[in-house]
């Protein structure tokens, strides 16, 4: 939704990402350039195939956790918890076993002693239908949110990064709080959503007694990519989104905007990020009687090709004084906001129709940053005043999570910085 | 609610061994090449005497005379109180059979004069074949479970009659007032009475699970009437009849239901299941909103239960029950904010529950049919 990752130089050739080393894994990831499609290279790029028929593993271990900068897969469930314990020992426990579980799911292996095979007298430990899928590209990504560090709950109160601020409300926000805050977070992202429901499935159950899910959102159709030479994605308004997104190889960009740095405070979250989860409802309808014309002054691109206002290429440097003062892409680009960007990696979403028989539908906006203050926010400040999109979009969901860094080995887990 | 399951669950490992084919008189001139001759059972009033107290294997006969003044009926009887066979209504002075399958293993006998109680009771010894192995402490459990169903039952029948009673008056407010406590004792124990498949469809079906063709009856066809409609006609009169009717029935058969410890441990689970589904969503009692009264109902069964095997299980799994304690007590609290008297069951009314707080409940339904889910293999190990 937010065109907020627009380089200022231009895209980079195709040939020169053929081989980087993605993330802390120390495995080389990389996107084919060929046919501009995603592809999956273990330790080499000679026989690279295509991600989604590779079905194959995203290291779960690493410096940084995966699912930020590793390609974005095809589908998403995310949700978010309410940790219902109040004794720290269970909830430090149910990190560990939930650490445990989603190691082996990331391989695609069962949780437990499986799902099938032991005691017939009691349900099996895995739920079962993922058996035969491969992993996928399953990745899940933890993060904790300003709840967790209140006073009064797990003595965490001065753990608490000033990055990690409360969201503002927003003018026109709508916010509905059974789809926004939670304690905890999983990002669940795989090329085949089976995969990406199952891994949330099984985490819930681990952790029932100790958390409760307090809201989730499936997600499809990928709306931007962290692998700028594959085709851009098009959001459920029909536009090509995240034609400048953060490029997952992009060390120096990842760095700088989107990895938490050893000065940055909260040594905890050192290779960490802040994540901002925002539920987009789009005016579906009425966005589909809008005219052609209006619809590409509201973005400040073209429909068909994706070129900014007076350029003739989707990747063509957008100048931004030709496009409405109140154009989305103008609002959002980092010219307009001190540089500032982010890296998303959102999805479309559709629950069906409302009861009034309107597509419930619209953008489940995740944005990675190094400081939400300096990222996020200022973006959706000028946003939300003045975007004329605005007209056709509603935030009804919002929430925001430190990210801790990736874990380590086996025997680390998630929050172990916070919590240790 | 309509069954979902047709049968408790067996704990085929434990108890196949042991399953005896129940006969009956008809069954007499089946072969007997186990048995040596037929075991005499002299019944009095006061006595229950046999011939002999250990006999082998196989097609067993027993030759019951009632030489009592009152009706009495015999049992042949698992250690945990499963009746093997029966013979009941011996009128005095009759002379009656009754015939089994018997494997190895220890039993009971028991006369019951006038049908009523545990009867008096007699060891017996069947030898030969394979015998299972038995856990002493699972059948006691399942005795003691057994009787509870059976206790449960028994409570239930005068509280029903206050019910339809009030029903066949013609008193709104009075049936009202007696309807949720008519039902606890069939939610403390109802994957008991769901396992007679044609009792709960009689007393306890919602509108909406109704057959084609079959008929509303019990409580909710009643509940319906008092609550949406306010008027009590002839045919709630009369259905009030029939539910002390279908409901003696029950009370009749619980003895002889099949429980095993592995069925008490997931009929717990299903306990906490029916609250699952029916209970948090209001669906039960969506004219009464008495679903907190039935909600205390099914978590108290199920901790009935889990008490019981609970011995077995913190052998097994300490752990397991150390995690059961706390989210019982967990759930028992939660569910004491919505009564002013700990000791009665006069529960907030469902509508007036929040989302919000549905969402709690549900969490803590969750919360314990989830480890719940962990005590049959726990006391199966």
């Amino acid at each position: 939704m937010s065109d907020t990752t627009e380089a200022t130089e231009p895209a980079r050739s195709p040939s020169r990402r053929a081989l980087l080393g993605w993330g802390g894994a120390g495995l080389a990831l990389g996107a084919a350039a060929a046919g501009g499609t995603v592809a999956v290279v273990k330790g080499g790029g000679s026989d690279a195939v295509p991600a989604a028929e590779s079905g194959a593993a995203v290291p779960f271990h690493g410096a940084h956790q995966a699912g930020i900068a590793t390609a974005v897969q095809d589908r998403l469930h995310f949700a978010a918890f309410d940790v219902t314990t109040k004794d720290r020992a269970a909830l430090v426990q149910l990190l560990k076993d939930w650490t445990a579980a989603a190691a082996a799911m990331a391989e695609g292996k069962t949780v437990g002693e499986g799902a099938y095979g032991g005691l017939a007298e009691a349900p099996p430990d895995d739920t079962g239908e993922a058996l035969g899928l491969k992993p996928s590209r399953l990745t899940l990504t933890f993060g904790v949110g300003p709840s967790l560090f209140a006073k009064d709950r797990f003595g965490l109160e001065s753990k608490r990064p000033e990055a990690l601020v409360d969201i503002e409300q927003f003018p026109g926000d709508n916010l509905d709080p059974a789809r926004s805050g939670g304690d905890l977070c999983v990002q669940a992202c795989a090329d085949d959503p089976q995969v990406a429901v199952h891994a949330i499935r099984n985490l819930a159950r681990i952790g029932m007694g100790k958390v409760a899910i307090r809201w989730s959102q499936l997600g499809f159709g990928k709306t931007s990519s962290t692998t700028p030479d594959a085709q851009t994605p098009r959001n459920m308004m029909g536009f090509k989104d995240g034609t400048r997104n953060v490029d997952g190889t992009d060390t120096k960009a990842l760095d700088e905007h989107v990895w938490v740095g050893a000065k940055d405070g909260s040594d905890w979250m050192t290779g960490g990020s802040y994540l901002v989860a925002r539920r987009i409802r789009m005016h579906i309808e009425t966005w589909d009687r809008t005219s052609l014309q209006e619809q590409e002054d509201v973005f400040g691109r073209d429909k068909g090709e994706g070129a900014p206002v007076g350029k003739a290429k989707e990747r063509d440097e957008p100048f931004l004084k030709a496009m409405k003062p109140t154009a989305h892409v103008r609002l959002a680009h980092p010219d307009s906001n001190d540089g500032a960007r982010i890296l998303r990696r959102g999805y479309s979403f559709t629950d069906g129709t409302d009861g009034l028989g309107r597509l419930d539908a619209g953008l489940f906006f995740l944005a990675y940053q190094r400081d939400v203050r300096k990222g996020f926010l200022p973006i959706q400040r000028a946003l939300a005043r003045q975007d004329a999109l605005n007209e056709y979009i509603q935030h009804v969901g919002s929430a925001i999570f430190a990210v801790p860094p990736g874990v380590r080995d086996k025997g680390d887990w998630w929050g172990r910085g916070l919590f240790g | 609610m309509r069954p979902v399951r047709t049968s408790v669950v067996t704990a085929a490992a434990a108890v196949a061994a042991l399953t005896a084919v129940t006969g009956c008189a008809d069954k007499s001139d089946a072969k007997a090449d186990g048995a040596a001759g037929s075991i005499k059972v002299t019944a009095t009033d006061s006595s229950c005497e046999l011939s002999k107290n250990d006999f082998p294997a196989g097609h067993v006969k027993f030759d019951i005379e009632n030489k009592g003044s009152k009706v009495t009926e015999v049992y042949l009887l698992f250690p945990d109180d499963r009746i093997v066979a029966e013979r009941e209504n011996i009128g005095p002075g009759l002379k009656q059979q009754l015939t089994a399958e018997v494997k190895a293993g220890s039993y009971e006998i028991a006369c019951k004069p006038g049908m009523k109680g545990d009867g008096i009771r007699q060891k017996v010894t069947v030898t030969g074949g394979t015998a299972a192995k038995r856990n002493p402490a699972l059948d006691t459990a399942v005795a003691e479970y057994r009787k509870y169903a059976q206790e449960q039952a028994d409570e239930t029948l005068p509280k029903v009659k206050v019910f339809t009673d009030a029903v066949r008056a013609g008193d709104l407010e009075a049936a009202k007032k007696a309807f949720a406590p008519s039902r606890l004792g069939w939610e403390r124990t109802e994957p008991v009475a769901e396992s007679f498949g044609d009792i709960d469809p009689k007393t306890d079906t919602r509108e909406d699970g109704l057959e084609k063709g079959q008929k509303w009856t019990g409580w909710h066809r009643l509940e319906k009437s008092l609550w949406a409609d306010g008027k009590i006609g002839q045919d709630e009169k009369d259905l009030a009849t029939e539910l002390d009717k279908d409901l003696a029935d029950w009370q009749k058969r619980v003895g002889t239901a099949e429980i095993t410890p592995t069925s008490m441990a997931n009929g717990a689970k299903e306990l906490l299941d029916e609250v699952a589904t029916g209970k948090i969503t209001g669906e039960e009692d969506r004219y009464s909103h008495t679903d907190l009264s039935d909600f205390k109902g099914n978590v108290e069964g199920a901790q009935k239960a889990y008490e019981l095997l609970k011995p077995v299980a913190a052998k097994n799994d300490a752990a397991l029950t150390t995690e059961l304690d706390k989210q019982f007590g967990g759930l028992n609290t939660l569910l004491d904010k919505y009564r002013t008297d700990k000791t009665s069951y006069d529960f907030t009314s469902y509508d007036k529950v929040s989302e919000g707080d549905r969402k709690q409940l549900s969490d803590a339904v969750n919360a314990l049919a989830e480890p719940l889910s962990k005590l049959a293999a726990a006391v199966t190990k």
